[in-house]
């Protein structure tokens, strides 16, 4: 949340109220992100997300340098949360009951992680 | 040397430290501001890599931490009622409350949602508009600007049944009040960077003039920290006082512009009370009188609430760089990420929860006896 977690951005448009939306890649994970703050990006670029909120623009070795970081820091948890749809539903309820983040890496096994540089 | 070899250019790291071996010739304590650069300096060992005259402290840098507990009682009494929608980030669920925190209300039937973003709210309260949709709008200047979009939108869009419980605290207040105490032993600071990626650095320029102390905004990453040590302790054995950047790649003066006006316009500057601090002037945001109708305080009408914090909890004192989380009798044995006592040891960012991760309660004795007697009691 307080740090901010590099995408690349792979699609723009506008939400049905004019908002300027767009999708960034996560390492793999896409998720919606609010382009309202950086109307100066373009396609294919690389941009600092602050909880859904494009805020600042970066270069492509700064985003991938940052995100490894972030991965070894396993600061990424909140990329697992899903973005609600529409309809207002989300895929999955992201909380385990067992006081662990279901995104903690013990419950992750096999998935790879490495793989999500971007 | 322990630790180097985890670092992305360990040659550059040696040559760092090496520089601020040469560099130091008497005792400094440096803290850094934001909860992620704390989780970095323990999760690398950087403090330990650093020559013993320069001791880091941490600061009160972990928004879920700050979030003072009349807050959180307040979001636990609207998210019990039937006819809300509770939205938060996932990092508040386990902080706890006077007597309960947000899981427990979501497993005794509450709803209570985890979002990644607050834009996410305006879905879930247009999908339900027989419910009042309520996210808790936590966080430094970096969340301020999603926060601000969501009220805005909401208003833009005639979304009625959206509000916003708003706890946001700035971090330049806090580095004016923590440099006012009587027991400040801080001669430095590692400002946040990515707080100013969105508010840039010049609000911090007249605090280090007139507290005369260097001020260099500062990367997460290991190697930014060893910088941003560096260059802090070549101001104070140099006598200067002044606002730097060591993050450049990210970091400009001005930050967001077009962020910061938004946030302008819905929120004003207001006292705010922290947790484990108390109050600070003008250290927070509230919503503008405009924006009332999408205000949870005013909406809601939360009486007092008596609220009440274990006494053996030392997390204020942690977090104004008074005490290491080692100092506490309960840390790592009374308290631990699985039964937090305070919100130091529940976020990532929180200098007990770094502490414990990477196993420096390992190296402290644990709670005696009677300490455990007065925790109990307390509880």
């Amino acid at each position: 949340m307080c740090l901010a977690i590099p995408g690349k951005l792979i699609e723009i448009s506008a939400d049905p109220n004019g908002v300027r939306m767009g999708k960034a890649n996560f390492g793999g994970i896409v998720k919606q992100v609010c382009l309202e703050y950086t109307p100066e990006v373009a396609l294919g670029d690389y941009v600092l997300v602050h909880v859904g909120f494009a805020l600042s623009k970066v270069d492509e070795a700064e985003a991938a340098r940052t995100y490894q970081a972030l991965e070894r820091m396993e600061q990424l948890q909140e990329l697992d949360i899903p973005d609600v749809r529409d309809d207002g539903s989300a895929p999955t309820t992201p909380i385990s009951t067992n006081g662990k983040h279901p995104s903690d890496p013990a419950d992750r096994a096999g998935e790879p992680i490495a793989s999500r540089v971007p | 040397m322990k630790y180097l070899d985890e670092y992305r250019d360990e040659a550059l790291a040696k040559t760092i430290v090496d520089e601020i071996k040469r560099t130091v010739t008497k005792p400094w304590v440096l803290m850094e501001v934001c909860g992620g650069q704390t989780h970095s300096i323990v999760k690398y060992g950087i403090d330990r890599l650093l020559p013993s005259e320069v001791e880091l402290v941490h600061g009160p840098g972990c928004p879920v931490c700050v979030t003072s507990l009349e807050m959180i009682d307040k979001a636990l009494e609207i998210a019990r009622r039937p006819d809300v929608i509770f939205c938060s980030f996932g990092d508040m669920l386990r902080v706890p409350g006077s007597r309960d925190d947000l899981l427990i209300l979501k497993s005794r039937g509450a709803d209570v949602r985890v979002v990644y973003s607050p834009i996410d709210c305006l879905k879930i309260a247009r999908a339900n508009p027989e419910k009042k949709v309520v996210f808790f709008a936590i966080g430094f200047e970096t969340t301020a600007p999603g926060n601000a979009m969501s009220v805005w939108q909401a208003r833009e869009q005639g979304i009625k049944n959206f509000s916003v419980l708003v706890s946001h605290v700035l971090v330049p207040p806090a580095i004016a009040s923590i440099l006012q105490s009587p027991l400040n032993r801080v001669q430095g600071f590692l400002g946040p960077g990515h707080v100013c990626t969105v508010m840039g650095y010049r609000e911090y320029e007249p605090i280090a003039a007139r507290y005369r102390v260097p001020i260099v905004i500062t990367g997460f990453e290991p190697i930014d920290i060893l910088e941003g040590t560096l260059m802090t302790l070549r101001q104070l054995e140099a006598g200067k006082a002044e606002v730097e950047n060591q993050y450049p790649r990210v970091v400009s003066r001005d930050g967001n512009q077009v962020a910061q006006d938004l946030v302008n316009k819905v929120f004003e500057v207001g006292d705010r009370k922290w947790r484990g601090v108390g109050s600070i002037p003008k250290s927070g945001y509230k919503l503008r009188y405009e924006f009332r109708e999408h205000d949870a305080e005013r909406i809601f009408d939360v009486q007092e609430i008596d609220t009440r914090e274990p006494e053996i909890c030392i997390s204020g004192l942690v977090l104004r760089g008074v005490k290491k989380p080692h100092d506490c009798p309960a840390f790592g044995s009374l308290c631990t990420p699985e039964h937090p006592l305070g919100a130091t040891m529940v976020s990532a960012e929180g200098a007990c929860a770094a502490y414990y991760a990477y196993g420096r309660h390992l190296q402290k004795p644990a709670a005696t006896s009677k300490e455990a007697a007065t925790l109990a009691r307390a509880n």
